[in-house]
């Protein structure tokens, strides 16, 4: 096989693992600072216990996250070595600030956030938890910053010419504020959110339908639902400022986002379809002039299609692009649904009785997870053949030195050793789950919570 | 060139990195000295409470990795690009071992059974005695140069080229150093037996070392003068490595005094003046090539762009105070003997 496919599917591959991890150490980071405010306002025994119990869970996550997330960086040196070169003088202050403010603040206060509870005072724990999550937020920053110069590159100037052009910065707030980084991080953000939100709420669905832990299960849900729901809604605004900046700055990702081929034709929005790339045409679902609707307010507003573009110079897998992101909207629309829905219920005092809803909720955590997933998939292959847009193509980007076996080689090692530390990864999580917020000794409020399980396990 | 209290700008961000390496070195290097000795304690116990004294910090300690690896990328992209498509493999092999590393860490303890304990025990350490071989190997490979043609790309063997005779003894060199090192950071966390077995660990590490540095050294001199030609045209650089001998052979002699702490003070001060010491018979060149001179790659056909530089050198000045702050109360908080917990692994 080629090189470039081969050190195409590497980084994929890393990378969508990768990702599984760090916008649940977001999300869960988030729920911890608000489980543990809570417990210091309220002195409850009850959220201290929740901040504990999620803690565990958040450090099997966080670890993970930081081993995958090293091999990243190697792998942009050592499979990316034209593409290292091309953007370092520009990204290397979107890495050192990384470093420096984020990654450096939340793997500092790590340590006590995990190991302190019994060394230091309450506040001073629940500065450090506020410590790791924001230098998680800070991490996403300045990561999103990264790609999104990938996509609508600015302040900057390229020097040299063939194998020695490169860019340099000529502005770092441009470089920072490009435009494109404000709406995708704070769609990264709220994607991280609700992937957080959601397992809390399917871990603690699980036991209320089990019906261990009700007291502590109850509330930790509330939280997570008022959270998910506040964000889901959210999600539909970024997303769509997300969408307009695609269609200003990355005209031909757009087109292929709707597998809009003719700028004459109609542009419309597509619920679910196929596109047949052969024949430029898409079948489905669709609501006619949406996408000139979404854009512009107006259904015969024209929206520049694929074919304005030469063929290389377009992404060549349109109807994959086209599928990531309508499950991906299809997902934010279902969360949408599903979070007012149960919050309503739980308005009116009738959601916990519901067990069928909460099986739903259960099962809904793999939700957010594979929105997250599809949705970099249509961002990142909808912004090919470019790695750098416009600028620089994949595949003149990967290491010239180094040989496709050498490729499949780390390959087939990435694939062995990340399916052990998945199976340990879920392995670890079901025996935590299964061990619930409690220690032997104590038991729930309720009379048949926490200690009948334990008597039985 | 513009220049910033006397030194240019490449220069600076040489030190930036120069300063971050030795860093990693120095934290890293603990716990991986640390993870290296797991096997030669006998008791769970003893493991566990070994396993735990690094417990709070690796994590941290890593991302020292982490910035060092960036500022490399951000500051001299060239490098960065060369020398990690150069060494594929073994820069693959230290992911391969990072990862199994902090598996291990993570899923020890999560079983009570003896075989998953073992098994987990054994990994821990053949991953840290690995990785802190690979770091040696890779500053081998630097310090020797590899064949790199006029568009600096790699031009050697791709599979086992990376594992030459010195780079052999780099290894050896530094995982003997990070031993040493490790041991006496276990020897301030621990009491008891554990700690009477750990003194004697510790004067076998010192052994391994003295013999592994010397020979590189000697190898160093003869076989590869190019090291020491700046030392030669000027000899008042000598005061580097006389320092880095003076602060080696204090460590032996606080040790016999038992006063770990100084010890561990200079075990470090050892990995920085040893780096020191890489730095200076380097700079300005980054990786020599094997072909021509003309091919190396310094500080200045690799750097990034001033303005760059710039922008960069002012985030870690803001940065740095920041990150010593925190960094000092953490381990502040956790400073003295392991106390096993609930939270431990």
């Amino acid at each position: 096989m080629e090189t470039e496919i081969l050190a195409r599917i590497q980084f994929a591959f890393t990378v969508a693992f990768h990702y599984i991890y760090p916008p649940l150490s977001i999300g869960l980071g988030l729920l911890l600072v608000i489980f543990e405010s809570i417990y210091i306002r309220t002195k409850k025994e009850i959220y201290h216990k929740l901040a504990r119990f999620w803690t565990k869970i958040f450090a099997l996550t966080f670890g993970i996250g930081v081993v995958t997330g090293i091999v990243m960086e190697f792998e942009f040196g050592t499979n990316w070595a034209v593409y290292s070169r091309y953007v370092g003088d520009v990204f290397g202050s979107a890495l050192a600030a990384e470093g420096i403010f984020a990654f450096a603040l939340e793997s500092g206060f790590l340590g006590i956030l995990l190991f302190g509870w019994n060394r230091v005072k309450p506040w001073v724990h629940l500065v450090s938890t506020i410590g790791v999550f924001l230098g998680s937020m800070f991490s996403a920053i300045w990561i999103v910053v990264a790609n999104s110069w990938q996509q609508t590159p600015a302040g900057f100037h390229i020097v040299g010419e063939g194998m020695e052009a490169r860019a340099e910065i000529t502005d770092f707030w441009a470089m920072v504020f490009n435009p494109s980084s404000v709406d995708r991080l704070t769609h990264v953000w709220l994607g991280a959110f609700l992937a957080g939100a959601f397992l809390v709420m399917s871990v603690h669905a699980y036991y209320l339908v089990k019906g261990k832990y009700i007291e502590i299960s109850r509330r930790a849900f509330k939280i997570a639902l008022i959270v998910a729901t506040i964000f889901s809604l959210g999600q539909l605004f970024t997303g769509h400022q997300s969408a307009d900046g695609v269609a200003k700055n990355q005209p031909a990702k757009l087109a292929a986002l709707e597998g809009h081929y003719e700028e004459s034709a109609p542009a419309d929005m597509y619920i679910m379809g196929w596109v047949d790339q052969e024949n430029q045409e898409v079948s489905g679902i669709k609501i006619p002039g949406g996408l000139s609707f979404l854009l512009d307010y107006n259904v015969e507003t024209p929206v520049t299609g694929l074919n304005a573009f030469p063929e290389d110079e377009r992404p060549a897998q349109v109807n994959a692009v086209f599928q990531f992101y309508h499950i991906m909207v299809a997902i934010g629309m279902t969360l949408i649904f599903l979070t007012l829905f149960a919050s309503f219920l739980l308005w009116r005092g009738k959601f916990f009785q519901k067990k069928w809803l909460l099986w739903i909720f259960v099962f809904a955590v793999f939700l957010p997870q594979i929105a997250n997933q599809v949705g970099w998939f249509a961002a990142e292959m909808g912004r090919q053949p470019w790695v750098v847009y416009g600028l620089l193509r994949t595949d003149e980007a990967f290491s010239q030195a180094v040989s496709d076996n050498q490729i499949l080689f780390s390959l087939i090692l990435f694939f062995l050793i990340y399916a052990l530390l998945f199976t340990l990864f879920i392995n670890l999580l079901h025996k935590k789950i299964k061990h619930g917020p409690y220690e032997e000794a104590e038991s729930d409020e309720t009379p048949f919570g926490g200690t009948l399980t334990h008597m039985i396990n | 060139m513009e220049t910033f209290l006397g030194l240019d700008y490449p220069t600076w961000w040489f030190l930036v990195v120069g300063g971050l390496f030795s860093g990693y070195a120095i934290l890293d290097g603990f716990d991986f000295g640390a993870g290296a000795w797991h096997l030669f304690l006998k008791k769970e116990q003893s493991r566990r409470i070994a396993l735990n004294a690094v417990g709070p910090v690796w994590d941290g300690n890593e991302v020292w990795l982490v910035i060092g690896g960036g500022a490399l990328f951000a500051g001299f992209p060239l490098m960065y690009a060369t020398l990690f498509s150069s060494l594929y493999i073994p820069f693959m092999l230290f992911l391969l071992f990072i990862i199994f590393r902090a598996i291990s860490i993570e899923f020890r303890g999560k079983e009570p059974m003896l075989w998953w304990r073992r098994l987990w025990d054994v990994c821990y350490s053949i991953s840290s005695i690995m990785l802190a071989f690979l770091l040696g190997v890779v500053l081998g490979n630097v310090l020797q140069g590899i064949p790199i043609d006029e568009n600096y790309q790699y031009k050697g063997g791709v599979l086992f080229e990376f594992l030459n005779p010195y780079a052999l003894m780099t290894g050896f060199t530094t995982l003997s150093l990070f031993m040493a090192h490790g041991a006496i950071f276990l020897l301030l966390k621990t009491e008891g037996r554990l700690f009477a077995k750990l003194t004697r660990l510790l004067k076998r590490g010192m052994i391994f070392f003295m013999v592994s540095f010397a020979v590189t050294t000697l190898y160093t001199l003869i076989y590869i003068p190019h090291l020491s030609d700046d030392f030669k045209s000027n000899p008042s650089l000598f005061i580097i490595p006389l320092l880095t001998f003076l602060s080696i052979a204090n460590v032996p002699r606080l040790a016999e005094k038992r006063k770990y702490k100084w010890a561990f003070l200079f075990s470090s001060l050892t990995i920085a003046f040893l780096l020191v010491l890489v730095a200076v018979e380097l700079y300005p060149v980054l990786l020599r090539s094997t072909i021509d001179p003309k091919f190396h790659i310094d500080i200045y056909n690799a750097a990034s762009s001033t303005k760059s530089l710039q922008i960069m050198l002012t985030i870690v000045a803001i940065g740095t105070p920041l990150v010593l702050f925190y960094t000092i109360f953490v381990y502040k908080t956790f400073w003295g003997k392991v106390e096993l917990d609930e939270t431990s692994y």
